[in-house]
Parts: structure tokens; C-alpha cells; sequence
């Protein structure tokens, strides 16, 4: 029995370090482009960047200011529609999930998280920019919320669905109409878990590009027209990185930067707000 | 306001479908195997791209999958807590934040040529770009999905189930492999076809990394290391640039069964998870 | 009778078609202290939630008979208003985990919007939770979120808010049966000093209790209300064979 056991035991050790390995390796594409995105990026940000719009090719200087109100323009337009709308849903997900209608919406924000977001973009196209007969940032902004509605519901459903009964009860029972127990007891003890989940939806729809290129397009100029073509930071890398001029690419890295800059600040808001705000139940 | 939802979900099939009628009416079944695809004499065929999609998902998939397990099995079994996991966890959930537009572009730059050298090396033509190139960024972006619910899952086997095991003498890899794996055997296929369904999907960095070209490579090399073009890429690419009715709705049919695709896949595998966690 | 404050009559609970409380017939008086006793299942929880319309809360339960509180039937009542009038107490303490204790006590208030001076709140939470036995322990700490406080206080933060609604009539559903001891007997002497200004009805797995605090004791079983005497009366000497049964520990 003895030398089995020493092999098994081999085994399992070398197992253990192949999972290691796997584990850990991965971090290192990671890292690289992180660390390339940082060099190459931070290096090209300054006032005149963040300030001022793309100059012609060929032109040394020029920034991505347009990029970026349009980007904070279209992703706040974006949740204002999709935040009430979302927790709405999720709320009445978390109350009432056995009729049919619960079934059926569900099943929908299942589907909707499914669909890669160049569909999406398509589908706006037919509904708000070929109507209207212009690519537009309102287009873009819609395409965007419809992104953020299954993270934004599935998020609020969850947390209300954890907060435990009885508080529910103990409202109920102080003669608190069924309306204001909502308001006034359960959505402020899910507070926490709701937000997070709102800035977890603008950190993944800032860096979506696929959706803005058939709505919002893109714009050379500085623009806050909302019926109008509206520039965007994804969209600018995406331009900038795949044409064949030097310092457009410069200008890309630059974009990314500052794009990895916002997103990973949500990503770190959402967790403080998750650790700090947490209602202790 | 759910009901708002279901009308959204209705209203984008309905798009999509009346979209791509004029395209299903002039070439109707036969657009799915067709291997031409050339705007200007409108012949209409979406095989090359539907064989771009399925290779550069499958290479991905298989690319991902160890990393994946072993991720999930590390947080999951070895070491779920402490100031270590904690920080590969947070690691996976960046992969997972970082938008799929800096794949592409850091791709575009770095990946390229390193591709390019390896190609010279193996003495293929160099292209950089090409279906293995976006598969492998494909892979790095699809890791956190499956590692992420294969954490959940394996967290999930009972402890008796493991310490009945243990105290038979097994060693911690047999326990995993006969015990752990089997329980979560289901479940993680789930997780397969969930991240599947997200590498279907996935536009931006693919477009940049993949080539664009719209026939079929001749031989395995080129199938795998020159370029092609999957059914988001075409879109992205081309929608633009379509100028009358028919290219267009054959862009939106390829929307479409893409659509179709994505959903089928990504509702299998809620389905299967719901039943296994209910379990 | 003048002083009769609840009264049920041919009172039923279902639950679907599961009928739970049968036929129930009670009559209890102003200022009492009712004790609500029976094996687990037997409906005594079930026909409490009835009194102040909770039981209808839950999906498919509904019920039959009457339930007069000061002569009206609460099911001809708006439900909302009835609840306001009627204080309950959970088994589990449930103080609202995002308001401070001062918000916790005057809940009834803050959540219907009702609005109350800033002087008169301060009165009321003084003065309930001088009634629930607890305004010495938290006075200085009224502002602070009341997760510090142990069981038996947030018991008693719940009673409070019970109290400052002005209800004539408390209910319990096992109020210290997830309280350590000595937590128990501070509520259960609360009982007895509430019982001047209160009515309260409780209801409790705990024979002990229900003879140490009850003026009057209801034995449920299976349903029914199997017999409803003096708490004395009832312990020594029971009528029914099935109360008897009970109090011996043949089950329960």
C-alpha cells in the first residue's frame, strides 16, 4: 500500500501546482495590458488633451474633449432612462415572482443580457435613426440603456430578494400601506446592493462601442446636440487605433488611458459602496 | 414597467425579422450555407462568417477552459479565502471590466506582431491578423464568465459529500476528481455555454483582430491563421457602408440568426443553472 | 358587554384549502393579559395574524367569521387602518436595521408620513420607551442605530414601537422565544406592568409562561379552540381531556 499512497500523493501535489500555475498565469496578460496602457497613455495626457477636439491628420496635437462630454452626455442620458425604469422592474421582480408576467419578464432580461450589443445597435438604428433620418446621440443614449435595464433589474432584484421577511412584516403590521413599505423600508435596506448595481452598468456601458456605431456615429467636432451625431470615447479608439496615422494612435492610447481610468474607479466605487454601505440586517 | 420590458424583448425580434425579409425572400434557406458573399452582385451567403463565428468561439472556448477551471477550482477548493485569493479575484473581475475596445486596440498593437513573428516562424503567411489571433483575445475576454460561475458551483458541493471522501483517505486531487467534478459536472457545462454565448456575441475586439475577409481559407492553416470575418465583424464593418436595401437587410439577417444563435445558447445555460441551484 | 375589546365569532382560516382555524368563538375583556397556547400547527399563530388582518398577506390565505374590535368587524374595516390600531410583536425582534432607535419607536408615524411636532415625538418615545422598560438603557444613545442593542432590547425597541402607535390592544406571536433567559423574564415582567393600559394577547409555545403572565388562557388544537378559562382554573383543573393531555406533557 505504501508506495500507492506516496504516487497518489505525488499526484495530487503536482496537481495542485499545475492549478497554481494556471491560476496565476493569467494574470499576466492582464498586467501587460495594463502596464502598456498606462505607459503609453499617460504619457499623451495633458489640459490640451483633455481639452480640445481632434486635430486633421498630420496636425500634432489635438485631444479628445468631445469624446469625452459626449461619452458623460450619452451615459448619463442613458441611466436616467434606465435607472427607474430597471429598479421599477427589479422591484416588482423581487414582490411577485411567481405570476406569469413575473415569469415572462424575467425570461426577457435574460434574453436582453444575452444579445450582443451590435444587435442592439442595429435594432435602435431601425427605431431611432432611420425614423428620424439622422444618426444621433438620443439614438446612442437608448441604445446604452437598453444595455444597462437586465444589470440594473437583476441587481435590484437580488438584493431585495435577500432582505429577510420579517421586515416587511414588521411595517406591514405598524398599519404602513403596501406602497410606502416599498419605499420607505425596503428599497433604503437594499440601498447598497441597488447602487452598486447601477455603477456596475455605467462601467460596463462607458467602454461599449459596437451600439454607438450605428446610432450616435461620431463626430469630428465638439457637439451637445442631442439630435445630432455625438463623439465617444470607445468610439474614438476604435477610430483613431484602426486608422493609419501616428499620432491618431497616439491620440487612441491616450482615449484608453483615460477610458481604463473611469472604468476601473466604478468598478472600485461599486465595491467600497457594497462594503461600506451595507445595511447590517 | 415589466411589461414595458416584454415589449422591448417583442419589439426587437419584430425588428429584426421584418428587416430581413426582402434578404430571406431572395435567397431564402440556401443564405445559410451560401459561401459567396459579394455585395455588388448581390449573392448573399453567410457560411464563411457562420464557419468565422463558430472557430474563433470553439478556439476561444478551449483556450479559455483550463484557465477557467483552474481559476475556479483554486478559489473554490483551494484556497477560498485570505489576502490572496482576494487578490486574484479582484484580478478576474478586472479582466472582466476591462471594455472589449482596449482588447482590440492593445491587440491590434502588441498581439499582432507578436502573431506575425510566430507565423514567420511556423512559415505561414504573416498576416498577424486573422481567426487565432482574435480567438486568443477572445479567450482572455471570456475567462471571468466561466471562472466566476465555476467558483459559485464548486463552492456549492456539500461538505459531507467531501469529508465522506476525505475520511475514506482519498488525496485532495482525487476528491476533486471524483467527487467535486461529477457534482459540478452539469453546472459547468453551463458555464461552457455560457461564455460561449459571450464570445458569440462579441464584436469590437474581434473586428479589429480578425481580417475581414469574406471567403473561405483553402486549407486548415489558413482557415485557422489567415484572416476571415464573424457574423458581428461583418455587421460592424459593413452596415455602414451598405447602400442599398438588399446588402442591408442581408446584414440584418445575419443580425438575426446571430440574435437567435446567442439567445438559444445563453437560455440553455440560465436554464441549467437555475435547475442546479434549486437542486 | 362594555367591556369586551375583542370578540371573534365563528372566526375560520385557510390557507388554500387547508382549513387551519376552525370555528372559533372568544370574548376577551379590556386590560386583560390572554395567553394563546397549543402543540406547534395547532392555528394559534394563524388566528392571531387573523385579528389584525396580517394572515391575509400571505398568497392564497383567507378567511371566514367575524372579528369585532370594539364592537366593529376589522373585516369591514380598511386593513391598513386596522393594523395601525392594533400593535403586534414577532417572535424574531425586527427593528428597522436603516432607522435609529428614536426613527425605530415613532415608525408607525415616520412611514405613513404622519406628521408630529418635534416635541410631542420626543414625548412619545420617551414615553413608550419608558413603557417597554428600555428608556434608561438607550437615552443616551437615541441617534444611534439600534444594531448594538441585544435581543431582549430589540425586543423591547419593538414593543416600543408597538406602544407608540396608542393601540388598545398588543399581540404577540411568541415574543421571547429567541430571547435568552434572562432577556425572557424582563419582557414577560413588561407583561404584567403593560397590562394596566393594554390589552395584550400572546401567544406561546411555553405552558410556564403562558401560567406565570396570563390572566386567561386559550388552548388551541388542531384548530379548534379546545377550552378558554382562567389561567388558574385551566392549569389545576382543566375541563377537556385534551387540554389535559396537553399540560401533562403526553405532547406538545
Amino acid at each position: 500500500m505504501e508506495p500507492k499512497i506516496g504516487m497518489r500523493n505525488l499526484k495530487s501535489s503536482a496537481f495542485k501546482g499545475v492549478i497554481i500555475f494556471f491560476a496565476f498565469v493569467i494574470t499576466i496578460p492582464l498586467i501587460i495590458i495594463l502596464l502598456y496602457i498606462i505607459k503609453q497613455g499617460i504619457t499623451q495626457v495633458n489640459w490640451h488633451f483633455l481639452t480640445n477636439v481632434p486635430a486633421p491628420p498630420g496636425e500634432k496635437g489635438g485631444g479628445i474633449a468631445n469624446a469625452l462630454v459626449g461619452s458623460f452626455i450619452m451615459v448619463m442620458l442613458a441611466a436616467v432612462a434606465a435607472v427607474p425604469i430597471g429598479m421599477l422592474a427589479g422591484i416588482y421582480l423581487s414582490e411577485n415572482p411567481r405570476t406569469k408576467l413575473a415569469y415572462y419578464s424575467g425570461l426577457c432580461v435574460d434574453i436582453l443580457q444575452g444579445v450582443p450589443s451590435i444587435v442592439v445597435g442595429i435594432v435602435v438604428y431601425f427605431w431611432v435613426v432611420k425614423p428620424f433620418g439622422t444618426f444621433s446621440a438620443l439614438g446612442g443614449s437608448i441604445a446604452l440603456a437598453i444595455m444597462m435595464l437586465p444589470i440594473i433589474i437583476r441587481s435590484t432584484e437580488q438584493t431585495l430578494k435577500l432582505l429577510p421577511d420579517s421586515l416587511k412584516e414588521a411595517a406591514l403590521s405598524l398599519g404602513v400601506p403596501y406602497h410606502r413599505v416599498i419605499l420607505k423600508v425596503i428599497v433604503p435596506c437594499g440601498f447598497a446592493g441597488i447602487l452598486s448595481g447601477i455603477t456596475l452598468s455605467i462601467a460596463r456601458v462607458i467602454g461599449e462601442t459596437a451600439p454607438l456605431l450605428f446610432t450616435a456615429l461620431g463626430n469630428r467636432f465638439f457637439s451637445t446636440n442631442l439630435t445630432k451625431p455625438m463623439e465617444s470615447l470607445p468610439h474614438v479608439i476604435f477610430n483613431y487605433a484602426t486608422s493609419p496615422y501616428d499620432d491618431w494612435h497616439d491620440l487612441a492610447w491616450g482615449a484608453s488611458f483615460i477610458l481604463l481610468v473611469f472604468v476601473l474607479t466604478l468598478n472600485i466605487v461599486t465595491k467600497v459602496i457594497t462594503r461600506k454601505w451595507k445595511i447590517q440586517l | 414597467m415589466s411589461i414595458f420590458l416584454v415589449l422591448i424583448i417583442i419589439g426587437v425580434l419584430i425588428t429584426l425579422i421584418v428587416e430581413s425579409l426582402p434578404s430571406i425572400k431572395s435567397s431564402g434557406i440556401k443564405y445559410l450555407w451560401g459561401k459567396v458573399w459579394d455585395p455588388v452582385q448581390n449573392i448573399y451567403g453567410a457560411y464563411p462568417f457562420l464557419v468565422g463565428t463558430l472557430l474563433t468561439s470553439f478556439i476561444a472556448l478551449i483556450i479559455s477552459i483550463p484557465f477557467s477551471y483552474a481559476i475556479a477550482i483554486y478559489l473554490g477548493e483551494y484556497n477560498p479565502k485570505g489576502w490572496l485569493s482576494d487578490l486574484l479575484k479582484n484580478t478576474v473581475e478586472l479582466i472582466a471590466a476591462v471594455p472589449s475596445i482596449i482588447y482590440g486596440f492593445w491587440g491590434l498593437f502588441i498581439l499582432v506582431p507578436l502573431i506575425r513573428t510566430l507565423e514567420i516562424k511556423l512559415q505561414i503567411i504573416p498576416f498577424g491578423v486573422g481567426v487565432f489571433t482574435a480567438s486568443i483575445i477572445l479567450a482572455v475576454m471570456i475567462i471571468p464568465y466561466g471562472a466566476s460561475l465555476g467558483i459559485t458551483l464548486i463552492r456549492m458541493v456539500p461538505s459531507p459529500l467531501k469529508e465522506g471522501a476525505y475520511a475514506l483517505g482519498a488525496t485532495r486531487f482525487e476528491v476533486i476528481r471524483k467527487v467535486i467534478m461529477p457534482y459540478t459536472r452539469t453546472g459547468l457545462f453551463a458555464g461552457v455555454l455560457l461564455s460561449l454565448g459571450r464570445a458569440l456575441g462579441e464584436t469590437m475586439a474581434v473586428t479589429m483582430l480578425i481580417g475581414n475577409s469574406t471567403a473561405i481559407a483553402d486549407t486548415f492553416k489558413n482557415l485557422i491563421f489567415g484572416p476571415g470575418n464573424t457574423m458581428a465583424s461583418v455587421i460592424a464593418n459593413e452596415f455602414a457602408e451598405a447602400d442599398h436595401t438588399l446588402y442591408l437587410s442581408a446584414l440584418i439577417e445575419l443580425g438575426l440568426v446571430l440574435f437567435a444563435v446567442t439567445v438559444v445558447i445563453n437560455l440553455i445555460g440560465k436554464r441549467i443553472i437555475t435547475r442546479f441551484t434549486n437542486n | 358587554m362594555e367591556n369586551t375589546i375583542v370578540k371573534a365569532e365563528n372566526y375560520n382560516s385557510y390557507f388554500g384549502d387547508n382549513h387551519v382555524v376552525k370555528d372559533v368563538n372568544i370574548s376577551i375583556n379590556k386590560n386583560e393579559v390572554i395567553a394563546v397556547m397549543g402543540p406547534s400547527g395547532c392555528g394559534k399563530t394563524t388566528f392571531l395574524r387573523g385579528i389584525n388582518r396580517m394572515h391575509e398577506l400571505i398568497p392564497g390565505a383567507t378567511s371566514k367569521g367575524k372579528i369585532l374590535l370594539d364592537g366593529q368587524n376589522v373585516y369591514d374595516m380598511n386593513a391598513i387602518y386596522v393594523r395601525a390600531k392594533i400593535g403586534m410583536v414577532f417572535q424574531r425582534p425586527n427593528p428597522f436595521p436603516n432607522l435609529s432607535i428614536y426613527e425605530n419607536v415613532i415608525a408607525g408615524y415616520l412611514l405613513n408620513g404622519i406628521k408630529v411636532a418635534k416635541a410631542d415625538k420626543d414625548v412619545i418615545v420617551e414615553k413608550s420607551l419608558t413603557s417597554a422598560a428600555l428608556w434608561k438603557e438607550v437615552k443616551d444613545s437615541l441617534y444611534k442605530k439600534g444594531t448594538f442593542l441585544s435581543g431582549g432590547q430589540q425586543q423591547r425597541l419593538c414593543i416600543a414601537r408597538a406602544i407608540a402607535m396608542q393601540p388598545e390592544l398588543i399581540l404577540f406571536d411568541e415574543p421571547t422565544s429567541a430571547l435568552d433567559p434572562i432577556s425572557t423574564s424582563s419582557v414577560e415582567a413588561l407583561f404584567h406592568e403593560l397590562k394596566a393600559n393594554y390589552t395584550l394577547i400572546i401567544v406561546t409555545h411555553n405552558m410556564q409562561q403562558a401560567a406565570r403572565v396570563s390572566d386567561r388562557t386559550a388552548f388551541f388544537y388542531m384548530g379548534e379552540l379546545v377550552e378558554f378559562d382562567d389561567t388558574k382554573q385551566m392549569f389545576t383543573n382543566p375541563t377537556d381531556q385534551r387540554t389535559q393531555n396537553y399540560i401533562t406533557g403526553r405532547f406538545s
